[in-house]
C-alpha cells in the first residue's frame, strides 16, 4: 500500500471495512440462538461493532460512533451473559445493523445522516438496555471535587520496585510529564543499590523523592502515576497538609542525597531503551492486500496476449523446425506451454470469489420474507465455496434476490395449505452451487407448490404470448414465465412483482454468457437452475467456419447443432426461413447472409453434399437455427473487446486470436437476434404453422 | 525517530495511524493482530509498539504480555490504543505489562506529542 495515502483514501478503507464488519454482524445475528448463544459468535459481532465505532469516532462520522455505542453496549450485555438473547434483542440489532448500512451509504454519497432516521431505534435500544435482567453501564466518571488552583508544594514518595522497568514505565518519562506541571526537584535515593557484583542492569534499585510546586489539582498528579500505581509506594502530600497525617513511611529514606536533576537522570538510564539505528521503510501487511480491479485486468489482458503468442511459437514450432537442434526447442516449447497455463489459470484465480459471501446474505432476506408472509421457511446453503469471477458474482446478485423472493413469494405455501398437503410446515429454500462441465451451477430448489402450468398457459394465452391453438410442452409452459410482460400474480405483491419481472432475469443472466432454467413439478417444488461461464475473460469457444473465415460461438449458447437437408427448409412471407425441429419452427438465417460475406471461393459445403450444417443457438427463450460451412474444433479463447480496440459491431461480443495468429470475431447471439430481426420472421410463423 | 510497530485489526485505522506516525517522522511497521505482530517482533526491534485491544486471533493484551517475554521488548513502552475504556480492561492491560492507555478517538497531534514524551 502506498505510503502517501489522503484522508479520502482512508475513508473509502473505512467504509469498506465497516459494510464488511455489518456482514459480519449480520450473519453473526442470523446464526445466533435464541436464549443460549454461542459466545464466539457474541464475541464476532461485538468486535465489529466496536471497529465500527472506534472507526466512525475516529474519522468523524459521530452520527454512526454515537448510536453503534448503544449497540455496542447491549452486545456487550450479551457477551458478558448478563442479557438473554431475545427475539426482542436480535430483530432491534438487525434493524441496527441497517441503520448503520444506511448511515454508511449517507456519508459515503458525502451527505450527512439526520438524526431523525435513527432516533426511534435508539430509542428501543436504550428501552431495552433499561430493562432489568442488564445493569445499564455507568458513565465512568467519577464525580471528584476538584481542588483550587492555587500554586501548592507537593512531596511525592516515589518507590518503585525493582520490575517496574520491564513494564516499559521509565521513571524519566514520568518525571518529565510532573516537569510539565510545575517547578520539580528531584531527589534520588541510592541506598538500596546492591553491590555492583549482583546488581542486574534491568532492575531499579533507586527511589525517588519529588519536589513539585504547581497549580495542577491532586487528580493531575495522581494521573501521572495511573500507570505505575501497582508497582510502585507511591506516597503524595502537599506540603500544607498535616505531616501527622501520612502514613507510615514503608521505606524509610536513609540517606537521601540532594542532587542535579540531570544526574537523576542519568542514574534512570539505566536499562532504558536504546533506540536503534536501523531504519527500514518497508510497511509490511500481513495476510491480503488489496488491489484495484483495473490493475488485475491488466495483468489478465497480458497474460492473455501471453497465451496467444505463446500458441503462435507452439504452431511455428511444429512445422518450420526439424533435426536434432529442434528437440531442445520443442522441449523448451512444451515447458513454456504448461507454464503459459499455469500462469493463465492463476492470473484468473485472482478475480474469483467463493460464493458464500452472497449466499449468506439471502439469510436475512428469507428470515425477514418469512415473517413478512407468515411462512416457515428454512434456507439451506451448499457450495458455498464454489469461486466465481468477480464481476459475474457482483452482477448474478440482483437476480438471485429476485428468485429467492419469487420461490417464497409464490413457491413456499403458507404452513396450514403445507399441512394440509401433507407436507412438513416448515418449507425449504435450497441455494446451492457447483460446477458441472466446465461451467458454474446455481440453483435455486424450493418444495413448494410448483409453477401452476394451467395458469401459466391462459395468463400467456391471455396476454398473448401464445396462441391458444398452440401445443407446448410442460417444459415450454414452465418456461413461459422467462416471456416479457408475464406475471402471474394476481395483485403486485410487495415481494416479487412490480413489473420487473423473470425476463429481466434472464435477460441479467443472459448478458453474463449464462442461461437459466426452470423444471417444476405440481405439488412437489420448483427448481430454477443457472448455469454461468467460469469467467468473462474467457469464453469456451466452438469454432465455426464461413467462408475463409473462422467466428466462434460460446458454448452456452449453442442447444445443439443438426444436418439439414436442403428441402427441410421452408419459406415465409417476406424474406424469412425457417425450418421444422421436431414440433417447433425455428426461424433459420445464413450467417453468410447476415454478415455479408462475399466469399469467392465456392460454396463448396454440406449443401452439396448431404445437406446444410444448422448451429441452433438460444438466447432470452428465442431459438434460432444459424447455417455454417464447417464446424472446427472447440477450444478456450481469450476475449478481446471490439469496443476498446475499434468500435461496437452489433452481432459481434468481440474478436480473439486464433493461435495461427488470424483474427477470429465471436458472435454475439442475442444481438445478433436484434439485428436479424427475427421477430418479423417469428411473427410469421404461427401463420405458417396455422 | 523511531521505529514503531503498530497493530490493529481495521485497515483504516491501520492506515490513519501509520499516516500519522509516517508524518511524525517516524519509521512504521503495520500488523493486524497480535499474531502478524509477533511475527515481525521476532525480528524487528522496534523502539515502541501501539496496539488495539480487540482483535482476532490475538489480542492486544495478550500481545502485550507476550512480547514482554521477548527479550528485544521487555523494556520497550506498549502503548494500547483502543475504544475500551472500562476499568477492568485498563487493569488487565496493566497486569500485561503495558505502558500506557489511549484512548480512540485519537487526535493524530496529541498521539504525536505523547510520543515524544515516552520515547
Amino acid at each position: 500500500m502506498s505510503d502517501d495515502m489522503d484522508m479520502s483514501e482512508i475513508h473509502d478503507i473505512f467504509y469498506e471495512e465497516s459494510y464488511e464488519g455489518l456482514d459480519v454482524m449480520e450473519s453473526g445475528l442470523l446464526g445466533l440462538g435464541i436464549g443460549q448463544p454461542d459466545l464466539e459468535i457474541v464475541n464476532n459481532i461485538f468486535r465489529a461493532a466496536h471497529s465500527i465505532k472506534g472507526g466512525a469516532a475516529t474519522f468523524g462520522f459521530l452520527p454512526i460512533s454515537k448510536f453503534t455505542h448503544g449497540v455496542e453496549t447491549l452486545l456487550d450485555q450479551v457477551r458478558a451473559q448478563e442479557r438473554s438473547v431475545s427475539e426482542d434483542v436480535i430483530e432491534v440489532l438487525l434493524e441496527s445493523v441497517d441503520c448503520i448500512r444506511r448511515m454508511l451509504d449517507m456519508f459515503k454519497a458525502g451527505n450527512v445522516p439526520d438524526e431523525a432516521s435513527s432516533i426511534e431505534l435508539k430509542q428501543r435500544i436504550d428501552t431495552i438496555l433499561a430493562l432489568p435482567s442488564g445493569g445499564a453501564m455507568k458513565a465512568a466518571s467519577n464525580g471528584e471535587v476538584s481542588e483550587p488552583a492555587e500554586l501548592k508544594q507537593w512531596t511525592i514518595q516515589f518507590s518503585p520496585s525493582v520490575d517496574i522497568l520491564k513494564t516499559g514505565n521509565e521513571p524519566l518519562r514520568i518525571f518529565n510529564e510532573l516537569r510539565a506541571l510545575g517547578e520539580l526537584k528531584i531527589v534520588s535515593d541510592i541506598s538500596k543499590l546492591p553491590d555492583i557484583r549482583i546488581m542486574e542492569a534491568d532492575s531499579c534499585y533507586t527511589q525517588w523523592i519529588l519536589i513539585l510546586d504547581t497549580d495542577a489539582e491532586r487528580k493531575r498528579i495522581e494521573e501521572v502515576f495511573d500507570w505505575v500505581s501497582d508497582q510502585a509506594d507511591i506516597m503524595i502530600e502537599c506540603k500544607e497538609s498535616d505531616i501527622a497525617n501520612s502514613q507510615a513511611q514503608t521505606t524509610p529514606i536513609a540517606a537521601a542525597l540532594e542532587l542535579p536533576s540531570s544526574e537523576a537522570e542519568s542514574a534512570v538510564a539505566v536499562g532504558a531503551s536504546s533506540s536503534n539505528g536501523k531504519n527500514s521503510s518497508s510497511t509490511k501487511e500481513s495476510g491480503s492486500i488489496r488491489v484495484s480491479i483495473d490493475k488485475i485486468d491488466a495483468l489478465l489482458n497480458l497474460v492473455g496476449e501471453l497465451v496467444i503468442t505463446q500458441s503462435m511459437l507452439a504452431r511455428h514450432a511444429d512445422g518450420a523446425v526439424a533435426g536434432s537442434e529442434a528437440q531442445g526447442l520443442k522441449d523448451g516449447l512444451l515447458v513454456l506451454e504448461r507454464h503459459t497455463r499455469e500462469l493463465q489459470e492463476s492470473a484468473m484465480q485472482i478475480r474469483m470469489l467463493p460464493i458464500g459471501a452472497s449466499f449468506s446474505r439471502f439469510k436475512r432476506l428469507v428470515r425477514d420474507l418469512s415473517q413478512k408472509t407468515g411462512k416457515k421457511v428454512e434456507l439451506k446453503l451448499s457450495g458455498e465455496n464454489t469461486e466465481l469471477d468477480k464481476t459475474v458474482l457482483e452482477k448474478m446478485s440482483d437476480p438471485l434476490v429476485h428468485l429467492v423472493r419469487n420461490s417464497l413469494d409464490h413457491g413456499i405455501e403458507k404452513p396450514e395449505d403445507r399441512l394440509t398437503a401433507g407436507k412438513p410446515e416448515t418449507g425449504t429454500l435450497h441455494l446451492s452451487a457447483y460446477h458441472e462441465g466446465g461451467n458454474i451451477v446455481i440453483q435455486v430448489d424450493d418444495d413448494g407448490a410448483g409453477l401452476n402450468r394451467q395458469r401459466i398457459l391462459a395468463k400467456a394465452i391471455e396476454k398473448g404470448i401464445v396462441s391458444p391453438s398452440e401445443q407446448l410442452s410442460d417444459d415450454q409452459i414452465n418456461n413461459l414465465i422467462f416471456q416479457a410482460g408475464f406475471s402471474t400474480a394476481e395483485a403486485v405483491s410487495d415481494l416479487s412483482g412490480r413489473g420487473v419481472g423473470m425476463d429481466v432475469v434472464r435477460r441479467n443472466i443472459n448478458d453474463l454468457g449464462g442461461r437459466i432454467e426452470v423444471s417444476s413439478r405440481e405439488g412437489k417444488g420448483s427448481r430454477f437452475k443457472i448455469r454461468l461461464p467460469l469467467t468473462l475473460a474467457i469464453l469456451d469457444g466452438q469454432l465455426v467456419k464461413l467462408g475463409s473465415d473462422v467466428y466462434i460461438f460460446s458454448l452456452l449458447s449453442i442447444v445443439e447443432t443438426v444436418l439439414v437437408s436442403p428441402g427441410e427448409v421452408r419459406k415465409v412471407v417476406g424474406n424469412g426461413n425457417v425450418y421444422r425441429l421436431r414440433d417447433d419452427y425455428i426461424p433459420v438465417v445464413r450467417l453468410r447472409d447476415a454478415f455479408k460475406l462475399r466469399c469467392k471461393d465456392s460454396i463448396k459445403t454440406y449443401l452439396e453434399r448431404d445437406g446444410e450444417l444448422l448451429v441452433v443457438v438460444e438466447s432470452d427463450g428465442q431459438r434460432i437455427g444459424l447455417f455454417v460451412d464447417e464446424l472446427l474444433d472447440q477450444q478456450q479463447v481469450v476475449i478481446k473487446s471490439l469496443e476498446e480496440n475499434y468500435k461496437p459491431v452489433a452481432g459481434l461480443a468481440g474478436a480473439t486470436i486464433l493461435g495461427d495468429g488470424n483474427v477470429a470475431m465471436i458472435i454475439d447471439v442475442p444481438s445478433l437476434i436484434k439485428t436479424l430481426d427475427i421477430a418479423a420472421i417469428t411473427s410469421k410463423i404461427e401463420d405458417f404453422a396455422a | 525517530m523511531a521505529n514503531i510497530l503498530a497493530v490493529d485489526d481495521s485497515p483504516s485505522i491501520r492506515q490513519l495511524v501509520a499516516m500519522t506516525l509516517k508524518g511524525g517522522g517516524h519509521t512504521v511497521k503495520l500488523a493486524e493482530n497480535g499474531i502478524g505482530a509477533l511475527d515481525i517482533a521476532k525480528h524487528y526491534a522496534a523502539d515502541l509498539v501501539i496496539t488495539d485491544v480487540h482483535m482476532p486471533n490475538m489480542d492486544g493484551i495478550t500481545l502485550t504480555s507476550e512480547l514482554r517475554g521477548i527479550p528485544e521488548y521487555r523494556y520497550k513502552p506498549i502503548l494500547i490504543l483502543t475504544t475500551e475504556s472500562s476499568p477492568e480492561f485498563k487493569a488487565r492491560g496493566k497486569a500485561a505489562g503495558a505502558t500506557g492507555w489511549i484512548v480512540k478517538p485519537f487526535d493524530p497531534s496529541a498521539l504525536l506529542s505523547l510520543l515524544d514524551k515516552v520515547l
